[in-house]
């Protein structure tokens, strides 16, 4: 495939495509809860710019009005209950720093190689000049998963899930020129109503156990006795 | 016409006067001038003998074979010349004439110790043997045979010293390693000999397994040879045996043995198995970039001198591996000048290796000469107590840190072009793979570049760290011209890229059959002028011209051309020696960053911090594999009870078993 | 003819390069100051140290061998070589020829390795330390700027610079994911290797912070004014590095006078705008500690890489 002789809406999609890839890996390495929710309000904006993209170039008008839910949803609506969320349970100055940086980065990239190599022959098959995005949307996927895999902070985690639905939209966008309407207002509806969910349990996990960090939820079978030595709650 | 014949009848005065050298040296427990006078003398003769037909065989190009009147009777030794024997044959006669200049001084230092010196000197002469059969041998009889008459007279050699437990414990290791190494090249011959039917490397060239059996044979190989050639995780004992054998013998393990094991590799896996795969040039991708990798970052750990050199060692031969996974699999791929570039990198490199390993083991020689140490931590200022050795050791250093003008860089920048072809790949995922490969390979070369300057600025810069460092001795002549002819041999390598290249290129033609051009004396071209070119002697004439232009103009005319003084050190207290950074200190920040790596046992106690870099793969593979060993031996004890009876049933059950089988 | 006045211009263009180069550094302060609502000082000042420290009489450490006096002279040559092997002016370019960009990379290496042992060589702490700390910088950046030439490389299909700057200039323009995460790292690196904020600060002798002002402390006279203008050519030279590769336009590919006297303006005003850009980062960012420099690096080798992968995903054939 030759770049040049793509029109410059397509070279556009892929630009931005690549952006979403770059922010799946800044979303994995953002050690600061506020800024990977930033980071995951970016990757939402380059979605939905990709899907009006795409809607302009195919005149299909359904892909802005996904563009749409997708931007008032995953840029303005979900980040900003975050950020709530965030500042409720009181977590805005809580780090999370990767314990491997490099290691978790490379085996990142050895991701997206794998992607590309799984997505080589279904890319074969389609016909849209855009194919290429579909090893990225990927890719993004994975990363959304591998994020969730090595996160403690279950807000994080969070980040990570949605991150992974960006990824699944990227990708039928990409590839179909969008879901049906009614499953993307399903989806979205879904979406939203995880993240209501989240944040209700979140705060309960919170008040009852005084911490997000997943890894002491494993122990939450074995340490009763030390929940009562710990002071309760505010 | 004559002359092109003569590779072999050279190649043969080489063995003879090994084994000439292995026959006098048996005197020299009793008249010790021997080794000096006699036995290091035919070493040389030996080296030129060697490097004369390597040459010869490089220049004419062509196979040489000759049947031996010796072997078995319906198993005749077969031995050839051909340019890829050439190639390693120029790399053992430059590595051996130089330890040959140096050896006589070096061993003087033996003379007054309880050490033999008639093992030492009939032990490398049969070193030397060993590793000429195994570059001669045209049948898989007589390379077994001369391959493990190398592994034994090597072991023999790192025992040398053996009243230190640790040199007799790296001896055991090696012998080892070595033995399973062997096995594992057996086997491989094995499978080839099964699809030919014969034992001459003709016949299997001939004829090719299938390719599962390929597919097995490249496995074994690729252990056996690997396991010698130092690759991860199968290392362990290089580190360990390396540095415990003395610096001469390490010289030529390191330069030479290593690229022996290259050499069977390449003999095994690009000439005798068959069309290349690309799921082999994937493997060595991967084992080679690993390897490269792992080496370089436990190199810049390293505190004791020899063991960093040997890590290095490892490093370099990951690269080489890598290299040549490149070459496979753009043969594979149906891109045979490619591959013959990728090939001729992988050569250029061990030819650098051999020649910058050989020099640094014998700077180490001359260190441990003229310091009586070898940790990095004891050392210092030593630039100024041996400057020739110290020179010396930096331009090794320059040319293993890979960066021009010197010939570390031309095999890299080689080994870069090969890769950067990558688009020419259809398979995407080979298409990424190469790339990332140059990426590992820039990675290790980054590092290795903070490996020498860490060697160094700490051993040869600064100020004394301890006593002995501070009454450091300059070594004598002989030691000197020994490094100096390797000296000789990096700026012919670095300088004329474009000669080199040329003779190289004949060995991958005849693996690949394409063929790869220097274009010229002076540039470096192989692809094209506008894909690529690089000249290294206008960048050595430009540094030196700068350079003087810079002194000239501005040395100051009415007064001293400099002042002495204390140093300033941001005007705190004189500093001592103690200030300075330690070799351990100054490879602190990339610990910090590949911590998970290493396996690190650190201790702070007040005054005192203790620091040991252990291999994971000891723990995570060695160990429970000798935990599994000790438990099946232990099963296996319960057989012998003491009782003969029971031994004659075992005896009587197998011999049924064995008549079963074979009705 | 054109023989002779190609090789002129190939002569003159690193020598160009060499006196511009404490020019740039001058803007980069100007405009520093005038962000920090500072006059700042005249643009002629950096070319003024350069003449005073060449005029005052050289001290060496007692302790230092003679490679503390060979080093500044290597140092320099190399860095010149380096900046002959990049097309300022025109991409009609012989030096080209002699070194490519990954040789250029090399000889940027070779001056590295130098200097880091002139920091090694007086035995003092500072010494070791800017070059400890040299090598921890150079272990991330040195392979990000290779993959940075390896993705230009593999679109291109050439490692020659001139050729490269000419491969982009002919072809139509292209919005590349691949270059807009090459051109991303390429400012990481450039600001790492250039010993600029956030990694290091060009303007202080703080033991906590220093890096590159580590290794020269011993120097002074004219050795130290030779370390200062190639780092200062340095400088120049990745800003004209990021130039040709990502922004070519103006370059001449004729060497007409008027082509050339676009190509300065075009030059000048490149460099410029580069020139404010990293005064405006070093105005907004503030010196990270040196244990956050490995994952700033780590960033930039992530986006070279992701640029390598972006090309082999989206860009390239299938």
């Amino acid at each position: 495939m030759n770049l040049a002789a793509l029109p410059l809406l397509d070279q556009a999609v892929l630009v931005l495509a690549a952006m979403a890839l770059f922010s799946a890996f800044a979303l994995l390495a953002q050690s600061r809860l506020l800024s990977a929710i930033h980071v995951f309000a970016w990757q939402g904006a380059l979605v939905a710019a990709v899907a009006a993209l795409t809607g302009a170039a195919s005149g299909d008008v359904n892909l802005y009005i996904s563009a749409a839910i997708t931007f008032v949803l995953k840029v303005l609506l979900i980040p900003w209950m975050l950020h709530r969320l965030v500042r409720r349970l009181a977590l805005e100055r809580q780090a999370d720093p990767l314990p491997y940086p490099a290691l978790t980065l490379l085996a990142g990239a050895a991701i997206v190689v794998f992607a590309d190599w799984v997505a080589a022959p279904v890319a074969q098959f389609e016909h849209s000049a855009t194919r290429n995005v579909i090893a990225i949307s990927l890719a993004i996927v994975l990363l959304g998963m591998l994020t969730m895999v090595v996160r403690r902070q279950a807000l994080a985690q969070v980040l990570g899930f949605m991150a992974i639905e960006n990824g699944l939209f990227l990708a039928a966008v990409a590839s179909t020129h969008g879901m049906p309407l009614v499953v993307e207002l399903g989806v979205a509806f879904d979406v939203l109503v995880a993240m209501v969910l989240f944040g209700v349990f979140f705060l309960q996990i919170k008040d009852s156990i005084d911490t997000l960090d997943i890894d002491r939820l494993s122990q939450l079978a074995s340490s009763v006795e030390q929940d009562e030595d710990t002071e309760p709650p505010r | 016409m004559m002359l092109a014949a003569l590779a072999l009848p050279l190649a043969g005065v080489a063995v003879l006067a090994a084994l000439a050298s292995a026959a006098v040296s048996l005197a020299a427990s009793r008249w010790p001038r021997v080794l000096s006078w006699l036995s290091f003398p035919l070493l040389g003769v030996c080296a030129l003998a060697a490097l004369a037909s390597g040459i010869d065989a490089l220049w004419f190009g062509g196979a040489h074979q000759a049947v031996l009147p010796l072997g078995l009777p319906w198993l005749p030794w077969e031995v050839s010349v051909d340019p890829l024997t050439g190639v390693f044959l120029l790399i053992l006669g430059a590595v051996l004439l130089a330890v040959a200049v140096y050896g006589p001084g070096y061993a003087r230092e033996f003379r007054n110790g309880r050490d033999s010196l008639a093992a030492l000197g009939v032990f490398t002469a049969l070193f030397v043997l060993g590793m000429l059969g195994v570059l001669l041998a045209a049948d898989a009889f007589l390379f077994m045979v001369a391959w493990e008459l190398m592994s034994l007279a090597s072991y023999f050699l790192v025992a040398f010293q053996h009243e230190q437990a640790e040199h007799r414990h790296a001896a055991f290791l090696y012998l080892l390693m070595a033995h399973v190494a062997g096995l594992a090249i057996l086997l491989a011959f094995g499978v080839l000999a099964a699809a030919s039917g014969s034992f001459s490397f003709a016949a299997m060239r001939a004829v090719h397994p299938d390719a599962f059996w390929a597919a097995v044979a490249f496995t074994l190989a690729l252990l056996g040879f690997g396991t010698k050639a130092g690759l991860a995780p199968l290392h362990v004992w290089l580190p360990e045996a390396h540095p415990a054998a003395p610096s001469h013998i390490s010289a030529l393990m390191s330069a030479v043995m290593l690229k022996v094991a290259l050499y069977g590799f390449l003999r095994v896996v690009f000439d005798l198995l068959g069309p290349p795969q690309w799921g082999f040039g994937v493997t060595l991708v991967l084992v080679g970039g690993a390897t490269a990798v792992m080496g370089v970052l436990f190199a810049l750990q390293q505190t004791d001198l020899k063991r960093l050199l040997a890590y290095s060692s490892i490093e370099n031969l990951g690269i080489i591996f890598l290299a040549l996974g490149l070459a496979q699999i753009f043969q594979a791929a149906g891109h045979p000048a490619l591959a013959a570039l990728a090939l001729v990198a992988a050569l250029y490199q061990a030819l650098n290796h051999a020649l910058l390993k050989g020099l640094l083991f014998l700077g180490a020689g001359a260190v441990l000469h003229g310091a009586h140490e070898r940790s990095l931590d004891h050392l210092g200022g030593l630039l100024r107590r041996m400057p020739r050795t110290g020179w010396f050791f930096l331009i090794g250093c320059l040319g293993m840190a890979a960066v021009p003008p010197f010939n570390g860089f031309v095999s890299e920048w080689l080994t870069f072009q090969a890769a950067l072809q990558a688009w020419q790949l259809h398979d995407s995922l080979l298409r990424i793979l190469v790339p990332l490969a140059a990426a590992a390979l820039a990675l290790t070369a980054a590092l290795g570049a903070a490996v020498f300057v860490r060697a160094f600025g700490t051993a040869f810069l600064g100020r004394a760290r301890s006593r002995q460092a501070r009454h450091a001795h300059e070594v004598g002549r002989g030691m000197l011209a020994g490094q100096a002819l390797l000296v000789l041999g990096i700026a012919i390598a670095a300088l004329l890229p474009g000669p080199v290249l040329g003779l190289l290129a004949r060995a991958a033609t005849q693996l690949t059959g394409a063929a790869v051009t220097g274009d010229g004396w002076l540039w470096l071209t192989p692809i094209s002028p506008r894909v690529a070119s690089y000249a290294p002697l206008p960048i050595l004439a430009v540094l030196l011209v700068v350079g003087a232009l810079g002194v000239a103009l501005l040395r100051p005319r009415r007064r001293a051309a400099i002042r002495r003084a204390v140093p300033w050190d941001c005007g705190f207290a004189p500093p001592t020696p103690r200030m300075q950074y330690s070799a351990a200190g100054f490879a602190q920040p990339q610990r910090r960053v590949f911590a998970p790596l290493y396996a690190l046992h650190e201790q702070v106690t007040p005054g005192r911090y203790e620091l040991a870099v252990g291999d994971r793969a000891w723990r995570q593979l060695y160990l429970p594999l000798g935990a599994l060993t000790d438990r099946v031996a232990d099963r296996a004890r319960r057989m012998q009870a003491g009782h003969v009876r029971r031994y004659l049933a075992w005896s009587l059950i197998t011999l049924l078993v064995l008549l079963w089988i074979v009705s | 003819m054109d023989r002779v006045l190609t090789l002129t211009a190939a002569l003159l263009q690193p020598l160009l390069l060499l006196a511009a180069a404490p020019l740039l550094v001058a803007w980069i302060r100007r405009v520093k100051a005038r962000l920090q609502n500072r006059r700042g000082a005249p643009l002629l000042t950096p070319y003024r140290e350069l003449r005073k420290l060449l005029g005052k009489e050289a001290v060496v450490a007692r302790t230092a061998s003679p490679l503390f006096r060979i080093a500044p002279y290597v140092v320099f040559a190399a860095t010149l070589l380096a900046a002959a092997a990049l097309p300022v002016l025109s991409t009609l370019l012989p030096g080209a020829r002699v070194a490519d960009a990954i040789a250029l990379i090399g000889l940027l290496g070779l001056a590295r390795i130098m200097l880091t042992l002139a920091g090694l060589d007086a035995g003092t702490a500072f010494g070791g330390m800017g070059a400890s700390r040299e090598m921890l910088v150079t272990t991330f950046a040195e392979p990000a700027l290779l993959l940075v030439v390896f993705t230009l490389a593999m679109t291109t299909h050439t490692t020659n610079l001139a050729s490269m700057a000419a491969s982009t200039l002919a072809g139509d323009s292209v919005l590349r994911p691949s270059y807009m995460f090459a051109l991303a790292a390429l400012l990481l690196v450039g600001v790492a290797e250039c010993g600029r904020i956030p990694v290091d600060n060009p303007s202080t002798h703080l033991e906590l912070t220093m890096i590159h002002e580590g290794m020269l402390l011993e120097y002074s006279g004219r050795h130290l004014a030779l370390m200062e203008w190639a780092a200062q050519l340095k400088l120049a030279l990745f800003a004209v590095l990021t130039v040709d590769l990502f922004l070519p336009w103006g370059l001449a590919t004729r060497l007409s006078p008027l082509a050339l006297l676009g190509a300065l303006a075009a030059l000048v005003l490149k460099l410029a705008a580069l020139g404010a850009l990293l005064a405006l980062g070093e105005t907004v960012l503030a010196k990270m500690r040196l244990f956050r420099v490995p994952g700033f690096l780590a960033m930039a080798f992530l986006l070279a890489l992701l640029g390598l992968l972006a090309h082999v995903i989206l860009e390239s054939a299938l």
